[in-house]
């Protein structure tokens, strides 16, 4: 079994380098096999390395994107029928695959026996805690490694057709299956220290696949700062493992787990809290949330994959992971909800005004990432890992979509498109359904999963300050009755919100008349497949969680959440309605400027981390220059005055000598007498 | 004896250069390839140690050679390899082998490459003898032989400022040399022996503590300079900026490690009072040079420059790791030691690289782009960085992150807090590390370009043999850090007087 999970893990990672190293290679392999066999050479081979193109090459807000060439959209598909010959793609997919096929053995067969299987390679010894190179799968793991290979999946297949002509695809794939090893690594690991590992190189891939366009300086400063921002939070969270370890004397997750009753509650609240920087960094949480709309420049395939259904997701899935831990450290869990609430709040309002597509996706990620954390700070861990999973399949789905969309109106803004659900019905169908998730309506996946947090954090609410009433219903973490009401209240305005911003895209999307100059038509097969195939699971995923009593729809919080919905949707409706040609978001007036820019986040940064740094950096180079090393090139000065002055002494007068000489007689003689 | 075969093929290598050039090796060629051919020749022999090597006990000291030497002061010629020894044995002959294979096409730039060769032989000698020898006065033999070679080096092929960095190299650690002798003394003629293993043993019993502490700054000291520890390590940017690319990666990848394994082999065992007494003030110097290093990267204009500093903030792990005296940070200071002599000598490679190629090291004036301009060099300097910057999964994370959990429990007598504090304060230097190596690439690697695609000469086949096994070595150690860690472990516990 544990062979099994090795494997998964090992398939991505060894067609990483693969890919990297031998991609070309195999392409021109099979083009020389197929050239033959074709008869006459076929013009596309691709022997010769096409033009760039750039389908989204980060706008700044406000810029166009350049147009991408359309003559590639026209005729057949061009990327599928090259797909036999396009070595890199075949090895990232082939892997992928076959990674998705273990994934699910592993998933059903621990569906079918639940419970831990564990397996431990060898211990690395550290001279401390020794580090165990070992996997666990368990239901948790099983379901989230599954998740991340479908979508891994999904994203390579999408990838071929969405970067055809990208010079790089080879580095892109490689990259692309790096990240999935890493991710299956954080999801299997069953060492902290491991999962970390996992964690961070995830970071790495996702600081290449942001800056995949790196001519332009936009996307690597996006990059860079994605890169940073984490890993700002990452010194928290290993600090936090070793609080725990070095706590429970293993890095083992199972070990630590068991010795929580044994832990100090004050390690325990510090190492969670620690971790918890991690998780803000890297599930994009306020107040390390701001990469991750700067992200958006990679590649949408990239943003698919990394920056909404798997890598953001990974933060909550370690708090899922190591629940036992944060249930014990309430502090945590209370701090965790209000920075949950603050996200989702404050981002769906951010999303509200975006004038990217991918920016609203974005920031509706950060909102649906503080669900999670708030369903995990409420107590209702199933709801919020049923939430992740649901998330995963129905952001993954949204994002591929508006990459068709961009792809064919080569624009990332809202502002330039318009009626495109008659040129492109398929695409519309699938965004509509995966849009009807976002905002949580039945009877999709995003409904089910949404309502089970929302009713979780209702009980909540309600039980809070209530002890030893003899509740039979689910246990609740001790954290104070304010936060709960505050987590439940956010969640319920949030949906509103979301219904706003969610009805605004797909209005200025697809309705109304066509407002940029490209020739709507649908994107390239292999891409409407993947995303009409990911429109399956997002619509249907929501039924698995009847079998659980916790995540059955429950009468008042569903109403209640449909009713703000309502709301929400209807009056970005209506003010749509007036004038479709226009932006609804104009009618926010002052608010716009202050929703778009995020509530002048970055500017704050900007002012108190990175200026001063930068100015600290300036100062060490010249005090480096100046005092220390002047101090030790002034030794050189000194010895020479030092030397000069004693050279004064040695004149090679012998009259100065002898008078020296009889004077330090006198001096003694005259000391003599009077001392003795 | 195979030791003593190891020192004696480098030194008869650099004697027989002495030969009249029109009897042996008439030309510069030749003399190249007779240059790679002696250093792969100890390379080879120093595979050999490893071979013979016993890795199920390196608490051992094993394939001893002790003879004596001059019995009048106790001296004798006693070499021998255990676990903390070998890995930097290894690593000495490999980089220095590479060296030579990447001088076959890369000679620097004029001067007799009869000297050279010389040079880099006698040099050889000088630091493995100093990792193998085991008599106090042995080492700083050979510790002082590394000097002259290296200043030769630095002032006949390096680059305008070639004198003055070379003078400030040789006198400054020439200082340190007579703190580090005064300290030897001052052990040896306490306890009565030269000898290391039996210093070792005896965990300073027979020492008073006044002598210990006394020892163990002196002995510190002068290590420190060659480390080189915040804040006497002014000597090094000059150096490696001015150094010929094979000066750089030999200084940086070889000799800095001189400095902590001396602490590791020396200081720590034989004087462990003073250590606990210092060991604050050393882990403070250490976070000092961490934020320090990488806060003059972030603002550095010059491109080895820029990597000589990250050195100090590396280094300043490693000297931290020593600090905490623990075992798990030793392993860490020696883990950090190969890491970083496999990547910071990769990085100088490729600097010199980046330098033969566009004819300057200045950040601005390299511009952007060069993964459009040369893209396979841009591609191995982004992977050193990468590594550089402690990445999981490669080498250097293991060094920086065990160095910190050291921190976190520091030995019995040492305050935690200020521990705690340094391990903070040394992980958010780490952040910053990371954000000068993306600086650097986002801003040569990244960006538009005005040389066309393929302007920029192509990689040679003997900068592949030299980078790739380094590139190779560091993927390794860092997927599979137990090669190491099995090796240091146990001795480190003995040599911390623990089981």
């Amino acid at each position: 079994m544990i062979a099994l999970v090795s494997l998964t893990i090992a398939l991505p990672f060894c067609a990483a380098f693969a890919g990297m190293l031998l991609g070309r290679r195999l392409s021109r392999t099979l083009s020389a096999r197929a050239l033959p066999a074709a008869g006459s050479a076929a013009p596309d081979a691709p022997t010769t390395p096409l033009p760039a193109v750039v389908p989204d090459a980060a706008p700044a807000p406000g810029d166009e994107a350049r147009v991408p060439e359309l003559s590639r959209l026209a005729g057949p598909d061009l990327a599928l029928r090259r797909l036999p010959r396009n070595g890199p793609a075949l090895i990232a997919i082939a892997s992928t695959a076959l990674a998705t096929l273990l994934a699910l053995i592993v998933a059903t067969t621990v569906w079918l026996d639940p419970g831990t299987r564990e397996g431990t390679l060898t211990l690395v010894p550290t001279g401390t805690v020794d580090i165990a190179i070992g996997l666990q799968a368990d239901g948790l793991a099983a379901l989230v490694g599954l998740m991340v290979c479908l979508v891994a999946l999904a994203v390579q297949i999408y990838s071929v057709a969405y970067l055809a002509e990208d010079p790089r695809y080879c580095s892109y794939a490689a990259f692309v299956s790096l990240f999935t090893a890493a991710m299956l690594l954080v999801v299997y690991a069953a060492d902290l220290l491991l999962l970390y590992v996992g964690w961070e190189v995830m970071g790495i891939c996702s600081y290449f696949l942001i800056g995949h366009h790196w001519e332009d300086r936009a996307n690597s400063r996006a990059a860079v700062k994605a890169f940073l921002m984490t890993r700002l939070g990452d010194v928290g969270f290993l600090i936090g493992i070793f609080a725990l370890g070095i706590g429970a004397g293993t890095f083992s997750i199972g070990g630590v787990l068991d010795a929580v009753p044994d832990l100090p509650a004050g390690t325990l609240t510090a190492a969670t809290l620690l971790l918890l920087a991690g998780v803000a960094g890297k599930s994009a949480q306020f107040p390390l949330h701001t990469w991750l709309p700067d992200a958006m420049a990679g590649p949408t395939p990239i943003s698919a994959l990394i920056h909404a259904a798997t890598m953001v997701a990974a933060g909550i899935y370690v708090i899922a992971r190591l629940y036992p831990a944060f249930w014990a450290a309430p502090a945590s869990l209370t701090v965790l909800g209000i920075v949950a609430v603050i996200s989702m709040v404050g981002s769906a309002l951010a999303a509200l005004a975006q004038t990217d597509l991918k920016r609203v996706l974005a920031y509706s990620t950060i909102s649906q990432l503080a669900y999670m954390a708030a369903g995990l700070a409420v107590g209702a861990q199933t709801a919020a890992v049923f939430h992740l999973v649901t998330h995963g399949a129905f952001k993954a789905l949204l994002f591929l979509a508006a990459g068709s969309v961009i792809l064919v109106a080569g624009s990332n803004l809202l502002g330039r498109y318009g009626g495109l659900r008659r040129t492109m019905p398929i695409t519309f169908w699938a965004m509509t359904v995966g849009y009807a998730a976002l905002i949580g309506l039945p009877p999709v996946s995003g409904f089910f999963s949404k309502d089970s947090i929302i009713e979780g954090a209702r009980h909540a609410a309600a039980t809070a300050g209530r002890e030893g009433t003899g509740d039979t219903a689910a246990a609740v973490p001790d954290i104070p009755g304010g936060a709960a009401w505050a987590i439940y209240i956010a969640l319920l305005v949030t949906v509103g919100i979301t219904a706003a911003y969610a009805m605004r895209a797909w209005l200025m999307t697809f309705f109304g008349e066509q407002r940029g100059s490209f020739q709507a038509r649908e994107a390239p097969a292999l891409m409407t497949w993947t995303v009409a195939a990911l429109a399956v699971p997002s619509a249907v995923l929501g039924f698995f969680g009847l079998g659980a009593a916790e995540l059955r729809p429950h009468l008042v919080s569903a109403g209640l959440a449909l009713l703000w919905a309502a709301g929400g949707g209807a009056a970005a409706y209506l003010l749509w309605n007036r004038d479709p040609a226009r932006d609804p978001a104009d009618r926010l007036g002052p608010l716009r400027t202050v929703f778009d820019r995020a509530f002048y986040l970055d500017e704050l940064y900007a002012a108190l981390v990175v200026r001063p740094v930068r100015a600290a950096a300036r100062a060490v180079v010249v005090a480096d220059r100046r005092g220390l090393d002047a101090l030790v090139v002034g030794t050189a000065g000194w010895s020479r005055r030092a030397g000069g002055a004693l050279r004064r002494i040695q004149t090679g007068n012998a009259q100065s000598y002898l008078t020296g000489l009889l004077a330090g007689v006198v001096v003694i003689a005259a000391g003599v007498v009077i001392l003795l | 004896m195979i030791l003593l075969v190891t020192l004696a093929i480098p030194l008869a290598g650099a004697l027989a250069l002495l030969l009249p050039r029109t009897r042996f090796l008439p030309d510069e060629e030749s003399v190249r390839r007779y240059g790679a051919a002696v250093t792969g020749l100890v390379l080879l022999t120093t595979v050999a140690v490893a071979a013979a090597f016993d890795h199920g006990d390196p608490r051992r000291m094993q394939l001893e050679v002790d003879w004596s030497w001059a019995p009048a002061i106790g001296l004798r010629f006693h070499l021998g390899v255990d676990g903390v020894s070998l890995p930097l044995v290894v690593l000495t002959a490999l980089l220095t082998f590479l060296c030579s294979i990447y001088t076959l096409r890369h000679p620097p730039a004029e001067g007799s490459a009869r000297l050279f060769t010389g040079l880099v032989l006698a040099l050889q000698v000088g630091m493995l003898g100093t990792f193998l020898a085991l008599d106090l006065l042995l080492f700083f033999v050979f510790f002082e032989v590394v000097l002259i070679p290296m200043y030769a080096v630095i002032a006949l092929w390096g680059g305008p400022g070639r004198r003055a960095a070379a003078y400030k190299f040789i006198l400054y650690t020439l200082l340190g040399s007579g703190l580090l002798l005064v300290g030897l003394l001052l052990v040896a003629v306490n306890a009565g022996t030269l000898d290391m293993v039996a210093l070792a043993e005896r965990h300073g019993h027979g020492l008073t503590p006044a002598v210990q502490i006394a020892a163990f700054a002196l002995i510190g000291l002068g290590l420190a300079i060659k480390v080189p520890m915040w804040p006497l390590h002014t000597w090094l940017p000059d150096a490696h900026t001015e150094a010929p690319t094979v000066g750089s990666v030999l200084l940086a990848g070889v000799l800095l490690k001189m400095g902590t394994y001396g602490l590791v082999r020396i200081a720590l065992p034989a004087a462990p009072e003073g250590a606990e007494l210092w060991a604050p003030w050393l882990g403070l110097c250490a976070v000092i040079g961490i934020v320090y290093g990488s806060l003059a990267c972030l603002a550095q204009r010059d491109l080895k420059r820029l990597i000589a500093y990250s050195s100090i903030g590396h280094m300043g792990f490693v000297l931290l790791g020593i600090a905490t005296l623990t075992p798990v940070g030793v392993n860490a200071a020696l883990f950090g030691n190969i890491a970083h002599g496999l990547i910071t000598g990769l990085l100088f490679f490729l600097a010199g690289a980046v330098k033969e190629r566009y004819g300057t090291g200045e950040l601005n004036a390299l511009g952007g782009g060069m993964l459009t301009a040369a893209p396979r060099l841009a591609s191995f300097l982004t992977f050193a960085a990468v590594a550089s910057l402690g990445l999981p999964g490669l080498a250097g994370f293991w060094g920086e992150m065990l160095a910190l959990l050291g921190a976190y429990r520091p030995a019995a007598g040492l305050p935690r807090e200020t521990f705690v504090t340094f391990m903070a304060v040394g992980a958010l230097g780490a952040v910053l590390t990371a954000a000068y190596f993306l600086r650097l690439l986002a801003t040569i690697t990244h960006g538009r370009t005005e040389r066309p695609a393929g302007s920029v000469a192509a990689l040679t086949r003997a900068e592949y043999a030299a980078w790739v096994p380094l590139v190779v070595l560091t993927l390794l150690v860092g997927l599979w850090p137990k090669l190491l860690l099995d090796l240091t472990t146990a001795p480190v516990r003995a040599l911390l007087g623990g089981g």
